[in-house]
């Protein structure tokens, strides 16, 4: 029953509120058919048990054991995933979504992999060494690392994959991360040297890229030299991999692993509890509060959630109206309401997963404070007479952030009707073309994560001529800052550092926190392990019987 | 007919030019930039006008060309395969359980009208009619999934895997469709019988020493069911649309599922056919029920 009323706590801060009204009085409705209807089905549903007709869930069942007959090299696994992966599984298109990049990551490796530590650990390749100037890199291929075709790689499949995706050939790069290579060549069998065109200490996270096939295409069949290989895929449906035999590392512990494409959250919830999926990741913490008797292991989205102002346009080209939205907004109190005190507070651009790149005073370097947000509204010009009014737009289908949106606009109403903001939500592909692409809004609640462990992916898109900086942030002291980082190995950690800093001070967001999240499994699931990425290791994942 | 169907997908096509974002905008996502947009709208034709591109897709859909699809990179059939009968199945057991329970109910509550088993069904059929298929799908999931264990929410099963276990899945999501469109046949029904039983050929018919029953089951029946048939069949049409919700709440690979995506993702082309299918069963199914009621009652004449 209780999945017929909101499960998450809600504020009343609904913008219109004969709309609250009316939805109350819909439930109440719903609750008096439904309590009807529970008596009826009640009666029906007693007799049908007694007889024990042969049922669909039967047959499930009878299924399902027979599938872990063979639990004995860790059996069949299922897993729900929120949403289907995207047209292409080409590894080296980056505009892929996280979700499709976090199943990829069982089927395409790189030179180098990341470990849970969030270390680059050799894959294809054994090891590399770089030049003093760091501009130069190279690789040596480990021995006997096979493709899902059975052929073996070789130097020629590494400088095909890395030029096709540094697009050496197009002159377009497919992947943005690679464009600062100038050049890859096989010396010999087993050794690759690549030249980038301007000095990079990152540079070997960027080594991630998949090595595939030389000449082939991925829109040609799915080959990787992964734990798993693709078997197929239904478009909203599911997709299926199995346990790659060849494997050079240690080997898959599941046979077979099919993600199962289940949209509703609510869905998803009632999948688990049903066992018609083994294991789900990504839930929230209300959804998991449904889930006592299956495992729950918590962990974090790695990413950062924050207000992201607009800077390049009013109100929010104003400093001190930032600086006050920052005093004004309790990172722990949109913690505590909206995430059940679930998530990790951050201050800047950067999420504690990163390690040593994380600053961790930065966390508050804005404490609440009323009396000072309502002075620098004040000196910017605004008071009750002429409040500071503002849309902030969220994506719909992230109930986190549309959450936060709501305690945030909840903390604004305290300051004396100064600040008047109001939520307006959207699809997720109205955000993405008005918000993210088209730069059109004053304020969002999304999150933004790190498709590499750099300092860089968090940090590049507030360099004022990025082509990702939707916030329009200009700096010329941030911009030195991040120069500096990439031309200077030796400092790195203290101009990213800088980097954050100024985020800090420029209040360019209001930084709130890495979003907790949770991994549910069914009892007899084992193994899962969290990466400091947007990544799903289904490899150690074992299911007994 | 024709003329409504093209209608509709011409409808469907400008819609989605009126709704903000393209389908360039999510195949590109955060590495957009406005060059790449412009690149990739001309290799997806998205850069000529609206009309050419309703033309274009209007003969290949003709000549059996359904495009191909934006977010799959693969023909919409292929994106389509096996989903269709989802749906199919679905509604079509949906409808048969609308039949199969308003028109023996409609009909013994005629029969026993004012006695009490009638009068409490009066009273419940308005609670029926007004629960929405999706709260009775989240309903039964509850109930006969989470309590009862008559199923495993969420693990529908294909029908080239078991076929008695895919149709067994289908019966909740089927019965939580028929339910409501059932309450509402069978106040139909019965009121149709009740309203025939006022009409002076039944005086006759008694006079003549029939039975109540014999009544309702030789003279008033065929009568009665003319307005029923009609909307019956109207029925299956709002059926096939319904199922697009039911589909989510049980998790089930269908049509509706796809549709939903395919909006999200503005896969224009397989939204476009799937839009055309169900606009083509319900004026089908619209003018199938003309043909029945003529043939019931040969007053009726098609235009």
């Amino acid at each position: 029953m209780c999945y017929a009323l909101p499960a998450k706590r809600k504020l009343n801060m609904e913008p219109k509120r004969s709309y609250t009204n009316a939805m109350k009085k819909r439930v109440i409705t719903l609750l008096l058919a439904a309590a009807l209807t529970v008596a009826l089905c009640a009666c029906g549903g007693g007799q049908s048990s007694q007889t024990a007709q042969p049922t669909p869930a039967d047959d499930q069942t009878a299924g399902n054991t027979g599938s872990t007959g063979e639990a004995a090299d860790g059996g069949e696994l299922t897993v729900g995933i929120a949403a289907d992966l995207d047209s292409s599984l080409d590894p080296h298109v980056s505009s892929s979504s996280a979700g499709t990049r976090e199943v990829l990551f069982n089927i395409y490796e790189g030179l180098v992999k990341p470990d849970t530590q969030g270390n680059l650990v050799p894959a294809v390749a054994e090891g590399y060494t770089a030049n003093d100037t760091a501009d130069q890199y190279t690789f040596t291929l480990r021995e006997g690392v096979r493709f899902h075709d059975g052929s073996e790689v070789t130097a020629g499949d590494v400088v095909y994959s890395l030029s096709r995706a540094a697009g050496l050939e197009t002159g377009e790069p497919l992947m943005s991360t690679l464009s600062g290579i100038a050049s890859v060549e096989a010396t010999d069998d087993k050794t690759v040297v690549v030249t980038l065109s301007a000095p990079d200490v990152e540079f070997p996270a960027y080594m991630t890229a998949a090595i595939i096939p030389e000449g082939s295409d991925p829109a040609d069949g799915i080959i990787g030299t992964g734990p798993f290989k693709y078997v197929s895929r239904s478009p909203q449906e599911n997709i299926v991999m199995e346990r790659f035999d060849d494997y050079w590392g240690e080997k898959a512990q599941c046979a077979k692993v099919t993600f199962k494409v289940i949209e509703d959250g609510q869905t998803m919830v009632m999948s688990l509890r049903s066992g018609a999926i083994d294991l789900a990741a990504h839930l929230e913490a209300s959804q998991v509060a449904e889930l006592t008797d299956l495992t729950v292991q918590e962990g974090s989205m790695n990413l950062v959630q924050a207000v992201y102002l607009n800077n390049a346009q009013p109100p929010f080209d104003d400093i001190r109206v930032r600086q006050a939205l920052c005093y004004a907004i309790d990172k722990q109190q949109v913690i505590d309401l909206a995430g059940d005190g679930h998530g990790t507070p951050v201050g800047s651009s950067m999420y504690p997963a990163f390690g040593r790149f994380f600053d961790a005073e930065l966390v508050d370097y804005y404490q609440p404070d009323t009396a000072k947000a309502l002075e620098l509204l004040a000196e910017a010009g605004y008071d009750k007479d002429h409040p500071l009014e503002f849309t902030i737009i969220v994506p719909s289908n992230y109930t986190p952030h549309v959450d936060a949106a709501q305690v945030v606009v909840n903390l604004l109403d305290l300051l004396d009707g100064v600040v008047k903001a109001q939520i307006q939500q959207v699809e997720w592909a109205t955000w993405y073309s008005d918000v993210y692409q088209g730069r059109q809004f004053e304020a969002t609640v999304c999150g933004m994560d790190a498709s590499t462990l750099t300092g860089s992916a968090m940090l590049a898109r507030f360099v004022s001529d990025n082509a990702k900086n939707f916030i329009g942030f200009e700096n010329a002291d941030y911009d030195a800052a991040y120069a500096a980082a990439l031309a200077d190995g030796s400092k790195l950690v203290e101009s990213f550092d800088a980097c954050q800093q100024i985020l800090a001070q420029q209040a360019a967001n209001v930084y709130i926190q890495d979003l907790a999240e949770f991994v549910v499994m069914q009892p007899n699931v084992s193994g899962y392990r969290f990466y400091p990425l947007y990544v799903m290791d289904l490899a150690c994942v074992a299911k007994t019987a | 007919m024709l003329v409504t169907l093209l209608l509709i997908s011409l409808l469907a096509f400008l819609a989605f030019q009126i709704i903000p974002a393209d389908p360039v905008t999510k195949l590109l996502g955060t590495d957009y930039t406005p060059e790449r947009a412009a690149a990739l709208r001309h290799e997806l034709g998205l850069d000529r006008n609206v009309l050419v591109r309703y033309l274009d897709w209007l003969t290949g859909f003709v000549t059996g060309d359904l495009g191909v699809s934006y977010s799959y990179g693969m023909s919409v059939s292929a994106v389509m395969e096996g989903k269709g009968a989802v749906t199919a199945a679905l509604s079509l057991m949906a409808w048969l359980l609308v039949i199969a329970i308003s028109v023996p109910l409609g009909i013994t509550l005629a029969r026993w009208q004012g006695r009490r088993l009638d009068r409490v069904f009066v009273a419940m059929n308005q609670v029926f009619m007004a629960i929405p298929p999706f709260f009775l799908g989240i309903l039964f999931t509850y109930i006969f999934g989470m309590v009862l264990k008559l199923f495993v929410p969420g693990g529908s099963i294909l029908p080239e895997e078991s076929l008695g276990g895919f149709f067994g899945y289908l019966i909740f999501p089927a019965l939580a469709i028929a339910i409501p469109k059932a309450a509402m046949v069978t106040k139909l029904l019965r009121s149709s019988i009740l309203n025939q039983m006022q009409e002076n050929y039944v005086r006759t018919a008694y006079s003549r020493g029939n039975s109540r029953w014999g009544v309702i089951r030789l003279h008033v029946l065929r009568n009665a069911i003319l307005p029923v048939v009609t909307f019956v069949a109207m029925t299956l049409a709002d059926i096939v649309a319904g199922s697009i919700i039911v589909e989510q709440v049980f998790a089930l690979p269908g049509l509706g599922r796809l549709l939903l995506a395919s909006i999200g993702n503005r896969d224009y082309p397989v939204v476009q056919c799937i839009v055309v299918i169900i606009a083509a069963v319900v004026v089908f199914m619209n003018y199938l029920a003309d043909v029945v009621t003529q043939t019931i009652d040969p007053r009726v004449r098609l235009g």
